[in-house]
């Protein structure tokens, strides 16, 4: 049997525990509630079927892409457009070309955020380079589609969705990745 | 364990007088008290701990001053001029870490260390061992953290706040000694909060209901909570930043999947109840102040206890007002903006009480009276600022400026600060024996008074006038306001070297207080003799509730 102290520490220490794995645990949470709810730019990285509406060609929406190297992997991410217009409901394809500027064979992966975050929602891919990750030969460079929709229910106050896709390198070969890249490498593309 | 009650003696306590240094014997162990530093390290006093814990605090008080000063001193005038900007950062950080872990939460808790079982009629804390165990985890805490500025590559540079990745990937290499001392200091205030929160509920006088208790007690009681919820996310992140520095997890890192926005919100979500456990102590002191020297019983008890608890509550769902400028949803801003906002009704309550209480009521003006009017009146500025914050447009152009050091240093320096200083002018003839000296006192309060505001009032003008935080160097415009400021942060500095001077002036001698040294003082700690003894209410008191 426990004193009144020794329950109210032992009280105590599980609200604290709780506590602490609550922090962990919001990690988790915190992915999933942005996924659902669509905030802070994440979006599916899986495919998604097409929506068969009609074109609303009453309105444009124009489209950006911006493409980065992340630290740590010598590759360059090309664009074909830089800029389209389009519109909601249209699937449209663009293509995308990887180039891996090191000497050695590397894996790496783009990362993509969607701007406006609300926007997520509306964005429908069929296809994307994204969904995998790469690997390419010493100086090869590999061309890949991006498939995607604008559904018509895009909120009418947007007018520009901006897609970044961030190159990173996969963190497995981290380790072997620094090894090979220290000397002499391309350096940041 | 300490016994609810403990074995009855034939005496009365307030005939226990005192006996000097520490020679009454300690009913659990049989061996000789140690003498020297053996009797600091070993001490289970909760007044010896209390005692430790507030010289520990004052010394931490003038570290973190010190930094303050030297970042004061570069931006006295525009131009990097002596220090460079590398090291100012490391100035700025340190000089937070200092003031907020290492002087006002301990101070507190060595208040409460001190006060709570006198208040509650307890014959010491629920936990004695532990009590010296989280006080003695504090220096090495932060003698490791202080020691981060001779390593290589420097000290911590990111901010109090250090926000990932500017404290991981971007993070100079002692970054790992400062998780760890943040990992021993959040040790230290978790048992020191579940000590507390033993206390309370389970030591308190017979008869002596919860809402029978002083605010100061109720208090520390919902800060303690806060303490226990919220220090193990604190925990919880830098153990994260640990993993992502040391053994290539990416909780805050985008390029394995993480993401550095989440840092901000764990870091908030422990930060914004942090701030409150840096206040919600300070409105118990004062509501212990302003009755004693008003002559007349508190207005509004049971509102204030439920305004704390309600500020409480609320601060858990506050955090994401700091991160209006990371692009939150519009129903998220929404939300944080008015539960923000929703804060100032509970805050309004207790200031409100306040002055009803002095209203109509004898009040003199004696030094811990002022520190606790000049509270009152400064805090409420910081809390005005503060709403300003809380507008989300408005905050887009009040982010980072000076105008938001201007709010937080209001209510942490003559907020937190003062009410501190409050406590030691109110308390000491109780710790000593002697009352402070007046004259000392007075020149003490309003050069601090003068220097505090010279120090951050012109911070409005130059935040709302566009001059960012944490900057070593800035445009030609603002360097009038610069100049007060650091005109005043000297001022107010170089007079705390008086409230120095007051304390070992009165440790030393001076009148002697009686048991009751204020006039209007009414509880339970006024009963036993001036200073207090070592050991305390080892029978029960007989507390009879008052009707508030």
């Amino acid at each position: 049997m426990m004193n009144p102290v020794q329950r109210t520490v032992f009280r105590s220490v599980l609200v604290l525990i709780a506590m602490f794995a609550f922090a962990f645990a919001l990690v988790p949470l915190y992915d999933v509630f942005c996924r659902i709810t669509g905030v802070n730019g994440k979006v599916d990285e899986r495919a998604q079927t097409l929506v068969s509406e009609e074109v609303d060609e009453s309105r444009y929406v124009t489209v950006q892409f911006i493409t980065r190297s992340g630290s740590g992997l010598p590759w360059i991410l090309d664009v074909e457009q830089r800029q389209v217009r389009v519109h909601p409901g249209q699937p449209t394809e663009i293509n995308f070309a990887f180039t891996n500027q090191s000497g050695s064979a590397l894996s790496g992966r783009a990362v993509p955020s969607v701007s406006p975050s609300q926007a997520s929602r509306y964005l429908r891919k069929v296809n994307c380079f994204c969904f995998d990750e790469q690997r390419l030969e010493a100086g090869e460079r590999v061309e890949m589609p991006l498939v995607f929709q604008l559904t018509r229910d895009l909120p009418k106050d947007v007018n520009t969705v901006t897609m970044v896709y961030t190159l990173y390198p996969v963190a497995e070969e981290k380790a072997q990745l620094q090894a090979q890249v220290a000397p002499g490498s391309g350096g940041d593309a | 364990m300490a016994p609810k009650l403990p074995p009855h003696h034939s005496l009365q306590h307030s005939s226990t007088t005192a006996t000097a240094g520490g020679q009454v014997h300690d009913d659990h162990d049989h061996h000789p008290q140690p003498r020297g530093i053996m009797r600091w390290l070993l001490t289970t006093n909760h007044k010896e701990i209390g005692s430790l814990y507030l010289i520990f605090s004052l010394i931490m008080f003038f570290i973190g001053g010190i930094f303050a000063l030297v970042v004061r001193a570069e931006l006295f005038q525009p131009g990097l001029n002596l220090i460079n900007p590398e090291f100012f950062n490391q100035m700025t950080t340190m000089h937070g870490l200092i003031m907020v872990f290492a002087a006002v939460m301990p101070a507190f808790t060595g208040l409460a260390n001190w006060m709570i079982p006198l208040q509650i009629g307890a014959p010491d804390m629920a936990l004695p061992r532990l009590n010296n165990f989280s006080f003695w985890l504090l220096p090495v805490a932060f003698t490791l953290l202080l020691s981060t500025l001779l390593m290589p590559g420097g000290g911590p540079n990111f901010g109090w706040t250090f926000y990932a990745p500017l404290s991981t990937t971007y993070a100079p290499p002692s970054t790992t000694f400062f998780i760890l001392s943040l990992h021993i200091a959040g040790v230290s205030s978790i048992l020191g909060a579940i000590n507390i929160v033993a206390t309370i509920l389970n030591m308190r006088a017979p008869g002596m209901r919860m809402m029978d208790m002083p605010l100061f007690v109720w208090t520390w009681l919902i800060t303690a909570f806060l303490l226990i919820a919220v220090m193990p996310v604190l925990a919880g992140v830098i153990t994260m930043m640990l993993m992502d520095i040391n053994f290539g997890t990416s909780f805050f890192d985008a390029a394995g999947g993480g993401d550095p926005v989440l840092f901000q919100h764990l870091f908030w979500f422990f930060g914004h109840p942090e701030v409150y456990i840096m206040i919600l102590p300070a409105f118990g002191i004062v509501s212990a102040i302003i009755p004693t020297f008003a002559r007349k019983r508190l207005f509004g008890y049971a509102s204030m206890v439920y305004a704390t608890a309600s500020i409480a509550v609320l601060s858990f769902l506050v955090w994401a007002h700091h991160m209006f400028v990371v692009g939150l949803p519009l129903a998220a801003t929404l939300f944080f903006m008015y539960t923000t906002m929703l804060i100032a009704v509970p805050t309004g309550v207790k200031v409100f009480n306040w002055i009803t209480t002095l209203f109509r009521g004898s009040i003199t003006f004696e030094v811990p009276m002022l520190f606790a009017l000049a509270f009152v009146v400064l805090f409420t500025i910081g809390g005005f600022s503060g709403l300003m914050l809380a507008i989300a447009p408005a905050d887009f152009q009040y982010h980072d400026t000076y105008f938001v050091v201007a709010h937080f240093h209001y209510v942490l320096v003559p907020g937190a600060v003062f009410s501190i200083m409050a406590a030691v002018y109110y308390w000491l003839p109780k710790w000593t024996g002697h009352y402070p000296s007046e004259i000392l006192g007075k020149w003490h309060f309003w050069l601090s008074v003068i220097g505090v505001n010279l120090t951050f009032f012109p911070m409005h003008f130059s935040g709302l006038a566009g001059m960012p935080r944490r900057i070593p160097d800035y445009a030609l415009q603002f360097a009038d306001f610069n100049l007060v400021s650091s005109l005043g942060a000297f001022l107010f500095g170089f007079s705390q070297l008086i409230f120095v001077w007051v304390i070992i002036k009165c440790v030393r001698g001076g009148v002697k207080a009686p048991a009751k040294a204020w006039d209007g003082a009414e509880d339970l700690e006024w009963s036993v003799p001036s200073p207090a003894p070592l050991h305390t209410f080892e029978t029960p008191p007989d507390f009879k509730p008052v009707q508030h």
